[in-house]
């Protein structure tokens, strides 16, 4: 537990300055500025067009910014501006230490090859080069994320949306990432497959000490997956908090609306 | 002794900016404190913002102004204008709290609901369900339910896992928002011994009960909230 403290109370994983994005005269995003920390899950919510995927774009240096800055603590512990980085330093982000899941995961797969060999080409990329091993550990990301091990050879195109979503995960996640991107995670799923995902995804983050940030339109996710959130309207964050502060107590007009305008079961 | 939760001149309003943005003024001026050992009612009619300085007091309401200082592994932390990080490290090793309803996770189990506080602070996972099962039995939730959510138990049944939940950390502050409400006689003598144990084990509570008996049995003191009645 006192290791778990230190950790806490250890520097900043990620944080962006004054971060700003526009597309002609449309700011999609303008001065945003936060820290997130190891282990810490933050969600990004607002309405459609409120700039939620462009910031996490921004975020995941795959979108360069008009105005500020990004920095990411590297695994030496310096803090490093992503704009800055030489192409070696971002392929190990992208391939190793970062995940993205994508909302619809046939972006973020291969679907035409095996889903053993979409999850052990992640490890292939850091340098793993024995067979036996990598499908091992491929067959063992499967069962973890809940994907029967003897669909191991069958492609992602053959499974249903929920697997789908789940090999994506096990994708992500193979290379131990210290940060995960998620887009819509639960997007396009049925509601009782939306449950088991969204259970899966707070086990897997708890249990690793992920830090992530998810951007999402539904309340409901952030509530069960973020502790923090920062609520976004015309490309600004208009309020920020403690995930049940900012639902239970909202301050801000559109956050009230937002709130109020859950439909009960 | 040095007070677990000192809280001077607390005060919360609600704007509601969809009706037009009319301000509710909740509480203002509450001031008090809990000592280890000790276990302080609030009492005063619905509405007068019990619960609300109980949320307070976990953070997950906001003050618009005063203090609520909480001991917090040796230090004091003003949860008024505390960070995120700290409240949830707050919540995490020094703040319990037992809900009015259970916020159930669909698809997980009971018995996993329960011993969720524990696996958080480290504990592993068997010895945490295994303390967890002690306590659903204590609380006669029968061991058939324990894999089950408790997404479809009984009200009663509910609250008991919520109660379960809460008692089984060794926090040293414990809020409890209405615990024997849906209880029959049996369970809330259960809860009443429950309660009993964290004071011997000197853990600070902050408690909101209706029933006469069971606040006879179980308060040290008894703040009166209608002091803090927020003038309209």
């Amino acid at each position: 537990m006192a290791e778990r403290e230190a950790q806490d109370n250890d520097q900043p994983l990620l944080t962006a300055e004054g971060l700003g994005k526009s597309y002609g005269g449309l700011m999609a995003c303008r001065d945003v500025s936060f820290a997130l920390y190891p282990g810490e899950v933050l969600a990004i919510v607002g309405e459609s067009g409120s700039g939620k995927t462009t910031l996490l774009q921004l975020l995941s240096a795959q979108l360069a910014p008009n105005a500020g800055r990004v920095s990411y603590r590297m695994r030496d512990g310096v803090m490093r501006d992503l704009a800055k980085l030489g192409e070696a330093e971002r392929r190990f982000l992208f391939r190793t230490d970062w995940g993205y899941v994508h909302q619809d995961p046939a972006q973020g797969l291969r679907m035409a090859v095996s889903a053993g060999a979409n999850v052990g080409e992640r490890l292939m990329a850091v340098g793993w080069n024995h067979y036996g091993k990598i499908r091992d550990s491929a067959s063992s990301w499967l069962e973890r994320v809940e994907i029967d091990t003897g669909r191991i050879d069958d492609a992602p195109r053959t499974y249903s949306g929920g697997m789908r979503q789940r090999l994506q995960i096990a994708r992500n996640l193979v290379t131990e990432p210290r940060l995960v991107f998620m887009d819509e995670p639960t997007g396009g799923l049925d509601v009782s497959v939306q449950a088991r995902l969204l259970d899966l995804m707070r086990n897997l983050v708890s249990e690793l000490g992920l830090a992530a940030i998810v951007v999402t339109h539904d309340l409901a996710v952030a509530r069960l997956l973020s502790h923090r959130v920062m609520v976004m309207k015309g490309g600004r964050v208009i309020e920020t908090g403690l995930t049940d502060q900012v639902l239970d107590d909202p301050r801000e007009p559109y956050t009230q609306l937002l709130v109020s305008s859950i439909l009960p079961a | 002794m040095t007070a677990m939760i000192d809280i001077s001149e607390a005060r919360k309003s609600f704007v509601m900016h969809l009706q037009g943005g009319i301000e509710l003024p909740v509480v203002r001026g509450v001031s008090f404190h809990v000592e280890p050992g000790e276990c302080v009612v609030l009492s005063g009619p619905s509405g007068a913002g019990k619960s609300s300085i109980l949320k307070m007091i976990f953070g997950n309401y906001r003050c618009d102004g005063g203090r609520i200082g909480i001991r917090h592994q040796g230090e004091v932390i003003d949860l008024a204008t505390a960070e995120p990080r700290q409240v949830l490290s707050v919540r995490r090793c020094t703040i319990g709290y037992v809900s009015q309803f259970l916020r159930a996770v669909p698809r997980v189990a009971t018995v996993d609901v329960v011993a969720e506080p524990l696996i958080a602070n480290g504990v592993a996972r068997a010895e945490a369900r295994d303390r967890a099962g002690r306590l659903l039995r204590r609380l006669n939730i029968p061991e058939r339910l324990w894999p089950l959510p408790p997404s479809t138990f009984s009200g009663g049944e509910q609250q008991r896992v919520n109660i379960a939940r809460g008692f089984i950390s060794d926090l040293p502050i414990l809020l409890l928002d209405e615990p024997t409400a849906s209880l029959d006689a049996a369970n809330r003598a259960v809860v009443v011994e429950l309660v009993e144990q964290k004071k011997k084990q000197g853990v600070a509570m902050v408690a909101i009960v209706h029933d006469d008996e069971i606040r006879q049995e179980i308060a040290d003191r008894i703040v009166d909230v209608t002091s803090f009645a927020a003038a309209a």
